[in-house]
């Protein structure tokens, strides 16, 4: 084994890359949750965003349409989610592992003829100036655009959720929504918009698993990345920047892992790779969970 | 004669079964404090919220200020100048007070300014309100404050006010008061929801008499007597409950430096509550929500555990039992939500007739369950109970509040208890029920079981109770005869004005 | 305008005719899908939901379907305990894996001694692996109140890791020269689950009949069965009447991963016959389809697998015949369990049309 092949600048930069992913997937769950709604789809979402992005990218060419596509593919089938949930009132748990089970098959159906094929390179944008930083500046400053993005993303919904009047609603929406209602607040609409950004950036996520980390299409590529959102948003409290550490601690773990495989660890590789879901399960465990949204998981039917 | 404030012609709302208003029309002078009295099923409820925009009325028309007023959602009542506070507070609990206040508020500025305007506010109407704690962990009182001030804010015509003093101390319902007479002499109308009559006849300047979703009458609260006003109310004179003279018996509860710490967030700790209970009396607990009242239930049924020599049960220490082993002693205890704790909405009557008496009657056998004799107990409850349902095979959610409550009280008292604890018995049910129930309870007592009656309704408690007590902040006051307490005595014994005069300190 | 209106009591009829209608839906949905691939819609819900029962192979697939099913019922019975209650075991194949690694390795080790006590050995290791697999997020939940929908889930995970270690290392056939996969027990007299081979009957077969009956037992006539319900409805009169919530979740993730471990067991010591890497198959996530399906009820989960037995049976044929991709079916089962989510609504509110914009 071999420690020293191992250099940190490039392990805390893959670090962010790992985490962009589980961030972009758990930011939108986050949201989806602060409005009272657990959608446990997320994996299915992601793969659905996986394979649509993949498929965007390879006939127009274009990685940047190819993005759009899986957010339009992830919403499209939260929307589903949303429609049964707050319209025909279905248990949550029960339709977020529907779509999770409809999501791999759909996906795996509609990737069929692209498996193998190898995405295009999607090129690093360097920050200018800060990423010639020594040591900060190659962890931080050089990565591709999407890896930025999923930090802008954390930090609106962040700005949204405690300074805008719509943030506000949709806090009242998730804590009761039936003093929400009484207020006149509209219940599912709020919901219905949160599901589908929750779908958009799921969809974003898994589109950057199949065209930067992987990077081709597989069936099953996410291989629970998707569960591994909804964990860190538990521990996470329900609070944006608490979720960035989460990921980047779940990043560290794989990236870890990786290297450690890479570097011939006596350890055998299945037991390696456990340690990303150990660890998720360690976390959830230590982490004493703060408040959940008040109307978690209820459904809101307005009697009376 | 001016312009009515808001004038209601023919409302009429029918939902599935139920006619719940029927051409409903009064007018409301500005300036005035209108009183709406009723029964509950009256149609109070669906009534406010017509005008508050929320329920779409089948036929009829509303005016305000002599143009035509049809709100299709609330943010256009509170745009007219409508605004309402709710009975079950439409409160965000883990937001702080300014953020609920702004959630109300069309437009809202900036939370600093809110703060500012919050204080400015609370200043001028007496309601002392912090704008940045957590409405979660604010007193009934204060969270009422919370949905006052909001209204307030926004300059309201209207004022709707859905039966306000349930949840206050006397000292606290003389606070309101005061605020209301301000606001009424500021020019703004109030419509007051309330069933109790001498508030009203305190407090209102009008009053509109709804019988199931009828107006039956009107009057001038002022210069009718209560009594007028209550056959108008019910439609028939009232069964007033007889007390007879029991004997003191034997202590059967005690309860020895009860402490336990609060179950959720937001519920209250229990602290160092001493307390002694003989059969054949009936002691009444009163106390605002909130105090403590669900955790006391709780420790006396088995829910919350606590130390094994802090309730003792003729004699034996039990205070770590578990529900059925208590029921097996023969301490009964029905709770306050009907729907959910004390019953299972979407089970058969059956079935939540096993809920608690499985271990008493004898319903199980080596586990398997005996559903006949189970449908057969449930029955004797239904007919004992005078519970009205097509039968014990229909769910307990198709069951009106007070023929639930019939249910759950009887299902108790058929088990022969001999401690029974029932938390706000009456609350939300009819007056012909509730008067059932409180017979029922003193029954019990007669023949001579003990009761431990917690309600928030004072004049029920001095009804039917020997000796009272009241539940402040988790702690029990030590509990006095009934007879001859004075208002004032028992609103200091509640914990009079919740915080008032440390936040006017503040202010 | 359409508005849904609470029933104060669930309808009788849709409660039956709802699944139906699903089952309708999803047939007229599937056709439309198969069309889009290209193939002929008639022809291919013909062959997946008529073929296997009445073509003349069919006595063919007809044990092919008890065989498939068997698993499924098993797993989704235990499933539905932990569902009405409440508790949400979404990690039933990691269970079923590891019953059937810890049977396999009870059998193995004996191999190659012939005695009539190794299979109920093999049978009692395989109920123990589940349950010990399913007692960690069950623990975890009621001793720190950790999302036991998580956590099961992770482990699913994590055991697919263990079962390829297993397959590569502690359980590997010695005799196999370097192939991955451990020795086929469906060829070792005592370790082998199956009864009678061409009939499809195995003890999963019995077992799983053996849970319907248990599961019907329990959960209409013992008061276990009607705390586990009143549980799931309204948690707090569950308390009030008794019920200790920590350990009814343990009982219910008990019973649900011996279960699945069973299943597992069964399914190692029989129909596939060997511990490989690829030896799960998803039938602990379609027994979680196969448990609503069957509204959570004994019977209706009986129905409900061999449903979904027949849809894996017809997509196998229609997969070779008709060239249908696997994936098809996958997505086929997902709109049965939607549209059987969707169609719930029936049960519980009335439909009315009301005119708009009154008042």
């Amino acid at each position: 084994m071999d420690l020293s092949a191992i250099n940190p600048i490039l392990l805390l930069a893959s670090l962010m890359v790992a985490a962009t992913p589980i961030l972009l997937a758990a930011i939108g769950e986050l949201v989806v949750e602060r409005a009272g709604v657990l959608n446990l789809g997320v994996e299915g979402m992601m793969i659905t965003g996986a394979v649509c992005g993949f498929i965007v990218t390879i006939n127009a060419g274009s990685p940047l349409l190819g993005f759009a596509g899986a957010a339009i593919g992830g919403a499209l089938l939260a929307l589903v989610f949303g429609v049964l949930t707050q319209v025909l009132l279905s248990n949550q748990v029960a339709t977020g592992l529907a779509l999770t089970l409809f999501g791999l098959g759909f996906a795996a159906l509609l990737g069929q003829g692209y498996i193998g094929i190898k995405a295009p390179v999607i090129p690093k944008w360097p920050v200018p100036v800060l990423s010639d930083i020594p040591v900060i500046g190659p962890i931080l400053f050089n990565h591709d655009p999407v890896v930025y993005l999923g930090i802008a993303i954390i930090a609106g919904v962040w700005a949204f959720l405690r300074y805008s009047r719509a943030g506000l609603i949709l806090r009242a929406v998730g804590e009761n929504h039936d003093a929400a209602h009484a207020l006149g607040y509209h219940v599912i609409r709020v919901r219905l918009l949160a599901i589908m950004f929750g779908g958009a950036c799921a969809g974003l996520g898994g589109a950057y698993l199949s065209l930067v980390r992987v990077p081709q299409w597989t069936e099953g590529l996410t291989a629970g990345a998707g569960w591994i959102a909804l964990a860190i948003v538990v521990f996470a409290s329900w609070r944006p920047w608490r979720l960035l550490l989460g990921a980047y601690l779940f990043g560290g773990v794989t990236v870890l892992q990786l290297n450690l495989q890479a570097a011939g660890m006596a350890i055998p590789v299945a037991y390696l790779s456990m340690a990303p879901y150990l660890a998720t399960i360690l976390v959830l465990v230590m982490m004493r969970a703060g408040r959940a949204p008040g109307s978690l998981a209820q459904s809101f039917h307005a009697s009376r | 004669m001016t312009t009515p404030l808001l004038r209601l012609r023919g409302l009429t709302k029918a939902y599935p079964g139920v006619v719940a208003n029927q051409d409903v029309s009064f007018d409301i002078q500005p300036g005035e404090i209108h009183a709406l009295l009723g029964e509950n099923g009256a149609g109070k409820s669906t009534l406010v919220k017509t005008i508050y925009g929320l329920v779409k009325p089948d036929a009829g028309q509303m005016e305000l200020q002599g143009a035509v007023f049809a709100p299709a959602e609330p943010r256009a009542a509170r745009m007219a100048g409508v605004a309402m506070v709710f009975q079950h507070f439409s409160l965000f609990d883990a937001m702080n007070v300014a953020e609920n206040i702004a959630l109300g508020m069309e437009n809202p500025p900036p939370q600093r300014e809110i703060a500012a305007r919050v204080r400015l506010v609370s200043d001028q109407y007496g309601l002392p309100l912090d704008p940045l704690r957590i409405v979660g962990e604010l007193s009934a009182g204060e969270r009422q404050r919370v949905e006052i001030v909001r209204c307030l804010l926004q300059d309201p015509k209207l004022l709707i006010m859905d039966e306000p003093t349930s949840v206050l101390t006397p000292q606290e319902v003389a606070i309101l008061f005061e605020t209301l007479r301000r606001l009424r002499a500021a020019g703004a109308a109030i419509l007051y929801i309330s069933h109790k009559l001498e508030e009203i006849r305190a407090l209102c300047d009008a009053a509109t008499v709804l019988r199931l979703g009828r107006v039956v009458g009107s009057c001038d609260p002022r210069t009718t007597s209560a009594r007028e006003m209550a056959e108008l109310m019910v439609g028939s004179s009232l069964h007033v409950p007889h007390k007879a003279a029991r004997p003191e018996g034997e202590v059967i509860l005690t309860l020895q430096g009860l402490s336990a710490k609060a179950p959720h967030r937001f519920g209250t700790a229990l602290r160092d509550i001493d307390l002694t209970v003989r059969r054949g009396e009936i002691l009444g607990i009163g106390g605002v929500a909130g105090n403590g009242q669900d955790e006391l239930v709780a420790a006396l049924s088995g829910e919350i555990r606590t130390r094994r020599d802090m309730v003792l049960f003729d004699g034996k220490s039990i205070g770590h039992l578990a529900p059925n082993a208590r029921r097996r002693l023969g301490l009964l205890a029905a709770p306050e939500e009907r729907m959910g704790h004390a019953a299972a909405p979407d089970m058969s009557l059956t079935e939540n007739a096993l809920l608690t008496a499985a271990a008493r009657q004898d319903l199980t056998a080596r586990g398997f369950v005996r559903w006949g004799k189970a449908r057969e107990f449930a029955a004797n409850v239904i007919a004992a109970f005078d519970v009205r349902t097509p039968g014990a095979g229909n769910t307990a959610r198709s069951l009106s509040g007070g023929n639930l409550q019939k249910f759950v009280i009887g299902r108790e008292i058929m088990q022969d208890p001999a401690l029974l604890v029932v938390n706000q018995p009456t609350w939300g049910v009819d007056a012909s029920a509730a008067a059932a129930i409180r017979q029922a309870l003193l029954d019990l007592a007669a023949k001579g079981a003990a009761v431990i009656c917690i309600s928030q309704d004072l004049d029920e408690l001095m009804e039917i109770s020997d000796r009272f007590a009241a539940l402040n902040a988790g702690r029990l006051s030590a509990p006095r005869p009934a007879q001859g307490l004075s208002v004032e005595q028992i609103g200091l014994m509640l914990g009079g004005a919740h915080d008032m005069e440390v936040a006017h300190v503040d202010a | 305008m359409i508005r849904l209106e609470k029933r104060t009591a669930p309808s009788r009829f849709w409660t039956y005719a709802a699944p139906l209608l699903a089952v309708v839906l999803t047939m007229v949905c599937g056709a439309l899908l198969f069309a889009a691939l290209g193939k002929d819609p008639f022809e291919t819900i013909r062959t997946i939901f008529w073929d296997p029962l009445f073509s003349e192979f069919s006595w063919y697939y007809r044990p092919q379907l008890l065989i498939k099913a068997a698993p499924l019922v098993l797993i989704a019975i235990g499933l539905s305990f932990g569902f009405r209650a409440g508790v949400w075991n979404i990690g039933a194949e990691g269970q079923y894996i590891l019953g059937a690694i810890c049977g396999a390795a009870v059998g193995l080790a004996f191999y190659p001694t012939e005695s009539p006590f190794i299979f109920p050995l093999m049978v009692m290791a395989g109920a123990l692996g589940g349950w010990a697999w399913a007692m960690i997020p069950g623990f975890l939940r009621v001793r720190f109140g950790t999302n036991e929908i998580l956590v099961s889930l992770m482990l699913v995970y994590v055991a697919q890791s263990l079962l390829a270690s297993m397959a590569l290392g502690a359980l590997r056939n010695p005799d196999a020269s370097g192939f991955p996969g451990s020795r086929n027990l469906a060829r070792y007299p005592s370790a082998t689950s199956w009864i009678n081979e061409s009939a499809g009957l195995h003890w999963g077969v019995v077992f799983a009949l053996i849970a319907v009956i248990f599961a019907y037992i329990t959960l209409s006539r013992h008061i276990f069965g009607f705390h586990v319900r009143l549980s799931g409805q309204s948690p707090r009169a569950a308390r009030f009447a008794g019920v200790n919530p920590g350990l009814l979740v343990l009982i219910c993730m008990a019973i649900s991963g011996a279960l699945a471990g069973l299943a597992g067991l069964f399914e190692v010591a029989g129909p596939s016959g060997l511990i490989s890497i690829d030896f799960n198959a998803g039938y602990g996530f379609t027994a979680i389809i196969v448990a609503f399906l069957g509204r959570l009820h004994p019977v209706g989960i009986l129905l409900a697998a061999g449903l979904m037995a027949l849809t894996y049976i017809g997509g196998e044929i229609a997969q070779s015949n008709l060239r249908l991709p696997a994936a098809a079916i996958q997505v086929l089962q997902g709109m049965l369990l939607f549209f059987l989510l969707a169609v719930d609504v029936l049960t519980h509110y009335r439909i009315r049309l009301t005119a708009r914009g009154v008042a």
